[in-house]
């Protein structure tokens, strides 16, 4: 199948105001008979949920957690972008789409990019709207704050607490439809297969994850918004719970999967302390803003850092970027601390850490204005890692945080399987090989409150779907195949745990596919994977039956996908032989070690069809045509 | 260090419990109280006996999820912590703890250490938002808000929802919870329209979900994992009786 990506033409900024114009409309009257599912209530889903209920749609809402509010993005700490120039300091909608495009490395959706600046002024005034608390100036307009690698200052934020607010006032938008009967909230249900009627995505197979049992679901289109796949490495920054099956079993049903390689290491976020430790925490990158990062001049030097004289400091990311210093992007700043530490000048017990130390910001600012900006994530670091930020530097490691990859969609966010629509970090479209910070928040809720209500109703009132019930025999084949691979998984009964075989897994992605990824590297992957899956379906215990809640069976079905997806994301970064943002292949680098990309070969978004577990996916190339930014090779110095 | 658990195992809603013991091994002082219930499940699970149910998602102490009793004090003795970001550093070797779900009847057990918290949902639909749809909000700096004010909405719109405060009140009420809802909302400008019916629709939700009234104990703000403060009670109960004389 051709990929057809369905970017309006014309000028790059008209394009969404003359494709929402050509756009089908649903006749009010009629939206209530028209279903909706969606899946997911993160900022995504939420914000889909809560606008698709407000146009009249009947929605049926769908979460794995016991209610929507606890959905991920919950965790998000540091902010979102908008390009609104309140400050005066140069903003615009253009600027914003280009340093998206940029930070993306030039793998990103022109178009889609456009569109997502274009939105973030109305999120913004939409999140006002409901009350968000976002933080004030003493005149009563709305602070901003620069973050991530950004020039200007164009990021809001609710103390460190921006994901919360957001998803609370989507949670809280979304509860009021609920409470008028046009949004069915279904929470603790697990999305484990997708139904197609006449190739049309019509309904899923969930599994009541109180009761055990599994349900039916139909309607006229499904909308996935299931978050990224960032806990394929086991340790993330990502919730325990989170995982790639919905997306994974859609990707089985045909849908395909685009550029899984493109993974987002975090650069600040608290170092592994054993092999107990069931998550990283991420410390917000606003951090950086005030925070020096350094490492000793000297190999191996175990001095207490407060005995480290400054001349035996390096500042390195300062040293060798002096323009963004210790603001450049994520992708930039995880690459430096893992060369310092395999330079063997990392601190710490492990020697895999470098300090993020604020002695010179409270001098300058003083204690009060330091513990104002960062106070929140100061105590969070002392709880966890049982020193004081303010007496002595934090000790920070990359850690797994965001999935630019996800399942392919079209400038309409339909994924290749009609009807089935996919939004916020589920997709794949608008971050490129790096997202930058701030940025996720902007795509999730642009997605669910301002371009899925337009596309969806063209989708709908442009597409015949036959009447059926849940009898289908569609629906029958779907369950009996979820059935089956339950019983499959009760059946083993054998000796390691469903965690054990996701840390395993979890260190073939870290060590193979992780910050710096070769050739080698990455064969390896693809031989530990499959041998791995084996084991994992000879030797997995999941004790219990299935008629009730059971976290082991949830988690074993999540790591058995993982499984699988795990080799596609390891034969995507083999595939891609250049480096780009967050996909750092070794052999492709600038002479002094920056991310070296192969614009004649790679300038395309990679997109595989699933051809059967242990089968070789088929590769569909959807190029990228530059026709506004002129692809560069990015440089933060 | 070892630590000994008597853990409340209970198989679904609607039957019986009982304590079970367990002893956590080789527990690390880095570890937090939910990894060490980690080890402890795996080492159920490789013996081929059920785990202990418990709920937790993000880990980092924001999303609401986890929460039990341990030895009757919600999320544990530490001030301003979730269970999941408690640390066993804080413990000593050979201590023991009770482990129990939250105990309240609009909190109903589900299994072992899982309740069912959809009862703060629906206090949220009887009207803890703001009325307004998507699109066509003016811009946001066309709504001034001083910063202490907008300081103050945050304290309260802090909460996680994670029902600790319900769990450590005697009448098992949920008025922390639902007041610092209606306090964030009535502090704020865009609250202000629907500032008499919230009020009364979150607190007649409240009474008919079955939580209990509240008596001024002030356990919840002692447990409250984001310090919401009582005196959001005090503001819901001024909004209250404000909203009955208007109504």
């Amino acid at each position: 199948m051709a990929l057809d990506s369905k970017i309006p033409s014309g000028p790059l900024a008209d394009k969404w105001d003359s494709h929402k114009f050509a756009s089908k409309l649903v006749n009010p009257a009629n939206r209530r008979k028209h279903t909706v599912i969606i899946v997911g209530t993160g900022l995504a889903g939420a914000s889909a949920a809560s606008s698709l209920g407000e146009l009249g749609y009947n929605v049926l809402s769908f979460c794995i957690q016991d209610s929507p509010r606890r959905a991920h993005s919950i965790a998000a700490q540091g902010g979102i972008n908008a390009a609104k120039n309140y400050q005066n300091d140069g903003d615009s909608v253009y600027r914003l789409f280009y340093d998206t495009i940029k930070g993306g490395d030039y793998r990103a959706r022109e178009a889609n990019v456009y569109r997502l600046a274009q939105s973030s002024v109305n999120i913004i005034d939409q999140c006002v709207a409901q009350g968000v608390p976002f933080a004030r100036e003493y005149g009563g307009h709305l602070d901003n704050r620069s973050f991530g690698g950004a020039q200007v200052s164009r990021t809001f934020y609710a103390r460190g607490q921006t994901g919360q607010q957001l998803l609370l006032g989507a949670y809280q938008s979304m509860q009021r439809q609920v409470a008028k009967g046009s949004v069915k909230q279904f929470a603790q249900r697990e999305m484990l297969d997708l139904v197609l009627i006449n190739g049309q995505a019509r309904g899923i197979i969930v599994r009541n994850l109180v009761t055990g049992q599994m349900e039916r679901y139909v309607a006229d289109a499904v909308c996935l918004a299931t978050g990224g796949y960032g806990t394929v490495y086991y340790l993330s920054t990502n919730a325990v719970g989170s995982n790639v099956t919905a997306a994974w079993r859609a990707h089985k049903r045909g849908a395909y999967f685009a550029n899984p390689c493109f993974t987002q290491i975090h650069p600040t976020c608290i170092p592994v302390s054993g092999e107990h430790q069931s998550k990283l925490t991420l410390m917000s990158e606003s951090l950086r803003n005030d925070g020096r990062v350094w490492v000793p001049k000297n190999n191996g030097d175990k001095r207490n850092p407060a005995d480290i004289p400054e001349s035996e400091r390096d500042y390195y990311l300062e040293r060798k970027y002096p323009s963004f210093g210790n603001l450049v992007p994520r992708d930039v700043a995880s690459r430096n601390a893992k060369q310092v530490c395999d330079d063997g000048r990392g601190v710490g017990e492990s020697g895999l850490a470098v300090y993020l130390d604020f002695k010179d910001a409270i001098q300058r600012l003083g204690h009060d204005v330091v513990a104002g900006r960062y106070g929140n994530l100061f105590e969070m670091y002392e709880k966890i890692a049982g020193e004081d930020p303010y007496k002595s530097p934090m000790r920070m490691y990359p850690a797994i945080h965001y999935t630019m990859g996800g399942l392919w969609v079209d400038y309409n966010l339909m994924s290749n399987v009609q009807g089935l629509h996919v939004l916020g970090e589920a997709n794949f479209s608008d971050h490129g090989a790096n997202r930058l910070g701030a940025s996720a928040l902007m795509q999730g809720l642009a997605d669910g409150y301002f371009v899925i209500p337009y596309t969806l109703a063209h989708y709908i009132a442009g597409t015949k779907v036959e009447k059926v019930t849940t009898d289908h025999d569609a629906f029958k084949e779907a369950e009996d195949n979820v059935q089956q691979r339950i019983n499959k998984l009760l059946a083993v009964k054998g000796s390691k745990t469903p965690r054990a075989l996701h840390r395993e897994l979890g260190q073939i992605m870290w060590d193979n596919v992780g910050m710096a990824r070769t050739d080698a590297s990455l064969k390896d992957a693809l031989v530990k994977i499959p041998k791995l899956r084996e084991e994992f379906w000879h030797n997995v215990s999941v004790p219990g039956d299935q008629n009730s809640l059971s976290k082991n069976l949830e988690y074993a079905g999540r790591v058995a996908d993982y499984l699988e997806f795990a080799e596609l994301l390891a034969l995507d970064a083999l595939t891609r032989t250049e480096s780009c943002g967050g996909h750092f292949r070794e052999e492709s680098q600038t002479p002094d070690g920056e991310a070296q990309r192969d614009d004649d070969n790679f300038t395309h978004v990679s997109a595989w069809e699933f051809q059967g577990v242990g089968q070789k996916p088929n590769l569909h190339k959807e190029p990228l045509v530059f026709e506004e930014v002129h692809p560069s090779q990015r440089s933060y110095k | 260090m070892r630590i000994h658990l008597t853990v409340w195992r209970q198989a679904g809603p609607n039957v019986g419990g009982a304590f079970h013991a367990y002893t956590a091994e080789n527990v690390s002082p880095d570890m937090s109280f939910l990894e060490m219930l980690d080890v402890v499940n795996e080492q159920l699970i490789k013996k081929g006996e059920e785990p202990i149910a418990f709920d937790s998602d993000c880990r980092e102490g924001i999303c609401g999820t986890c929460g039990f009793m341990i030895s009757g004090i919600p999320h544990g003795s530490q001030p301003h912590t979730t269970v999941c970001q408690l640390h066993m550093r804080k413990f000593n070797d050979g201590d023991s703890f009770t482990l129990e779900p939250w105990r309240a009847k609009a909190f109903p057990v589900l299994k072992d250490l899982v309740v069912d918290r959809s009862a703060f949902d629906r206090i949220i639909q009887a009207g803890g938002y703001t009325s307004v749809n998507t699109g066509g909000a003016k811009d946001a700096n066309n709504i001034l808000i001083g910063k202490d004010i907008a300081d103050a909405a945050m304290d309260s719109a802090e909460c996680i929802g994670c029902g600790a405060c319900v769990a450590a009140c005697k009448n098992a009420s949920a008025a922390l919870f639902t007041s610092a809802k209606i306090t964030h909302l009535s502090l704020l400008p865009q609250g202000q329209v629907e500032r008499t019916t919230r009020v009364l629709n979150m607190v007649e939700r409240m009474d008919t979900e079955g939580f209990g009234s509240c008596s001024n104990e002030g356990e919840c703000e002692a447990v409250c994992p984001k310090g919401i403060s009582l005196k959001n009670i005090a503001t819901m109960n001024k909004e209250f009786w404000k909203a009955v004389l208007q109504s």
